[in-house]
């Protein structure tokens, strides 16, 4: 089965029997946004709320803008694995792909920024682990192989 | 992506008319909300209410409009959706910026 993204880049969705898919995509923000598009077309099928859909969207939306910009920095030709497997108050994803490992090899750490600084001080980024981690019960990353697997688990409501 | 401008009684409202402010548009957001808000004085609306998803790339480059707006400017935000709701609300960027259900709102507030 093969989906052209609606905005372009390059979407192959591959074996979406019952609960278990599969999408693969080359590493780009259009690419990104489509692959978000098949995955939350796909779960709303699954009878999730409109709220864990939200969150699934956000969490994968900073998990692929991840790798884009820091596995394959923000190079072209990068390809990026998503596999989804749903249980009846889960969802579990597999992220992998063939760029660089993260820093000491483990997920990187994050805190609420301080928000009472000044304006001028306001932190513009750093957001992305933050708000995964609040999203998530579960998140592991492997080194193997020369690739990169990051496995998340969401409890649905 | 589109941003439309309008002056009502004494606030200037920017509606946000693409769906999503995401990686991919996040920078353009911000270079046009400079272009948009670079003469502002008082208050600025931004209205979010078209706008169905933004990321931590969309949700920065709305911090960054905020500060590269005059001292003497505020930025609030008008009609968030649930997960643009969600995001300000998680990161707790709901406590820095004025939030209002609807321009309508934001406008009644201050008897515009």
């Amino acid at each position: 089965m093969i989906n052209m993204a609606p905005e372009g880049g390059d979407i192959r969705t591959i074996g979406m029997d019952g609960l278990d898919l599969r999408i693969e995509l080359l590493s780009n923000n259009l690419s990104v946004r489509g692959a978000l598009a098949t995955l939350i077309g796909e779960l709303r099928q699954h009878d999730l709320t409109e709220d864990d859909l939200g969150s699934v969207e956000l969490v994968m939306a900073e998990v692929l803008n991840n790798v884009v910009e820091h596995a394959y920095g923000m190079r072209d030709g990068g390809q990026i694995e998503i596999r989804g497997r749903k249980g009846d108050t889960w969802l579990r994803f597999d992220v992998l792909d063939d760029g660089e490992s993260m820093p000491d090899l483990q997920v990187p750490a994050s805190h609420e920024a301080d928000l009472t600084v000044p304006v001028d001080d306001l932190p513009e980024g750093g957001f992305g682990w933050f708000l995964i981690r609040q999203m998530t019960d579960e998140l592991t990353y492997q080194r193997k192989d020369g690739r990169n697997f990051l496995q998340l688990k969401l409890p649905l409501s | 992506m589109k941003l439309s401008s309008k002056i009502e009684g004494n606030a200037q409202i920017i509606v946000a008319q693409d769906p999503r402010i995401d990686a991919s548009v996040a920078i353009q957001f911000k270079d046009q909300m400079k272009a948009e808000t670079d003469q502002s004085s008082g208050r600025v609306i931004l209205d979010l209410s078209q706008v169905d998803f933004i990321d931590s790339s969309g949700l920065g480059a709305i911090v960054a409009s905020m500060k590269q707006m005059a001292a003497a400017c505020k930025l609030e935000l008008a009609g968030l959706t649930p997960t643009v709701e969600k995001v300000f609300r998680l990161t707790r960027m709901d406590t820095i910026f004025a939030i209002h259900t609807s321009v309508e709102a934001a406008l009644d507030q201050h008897g515009a």
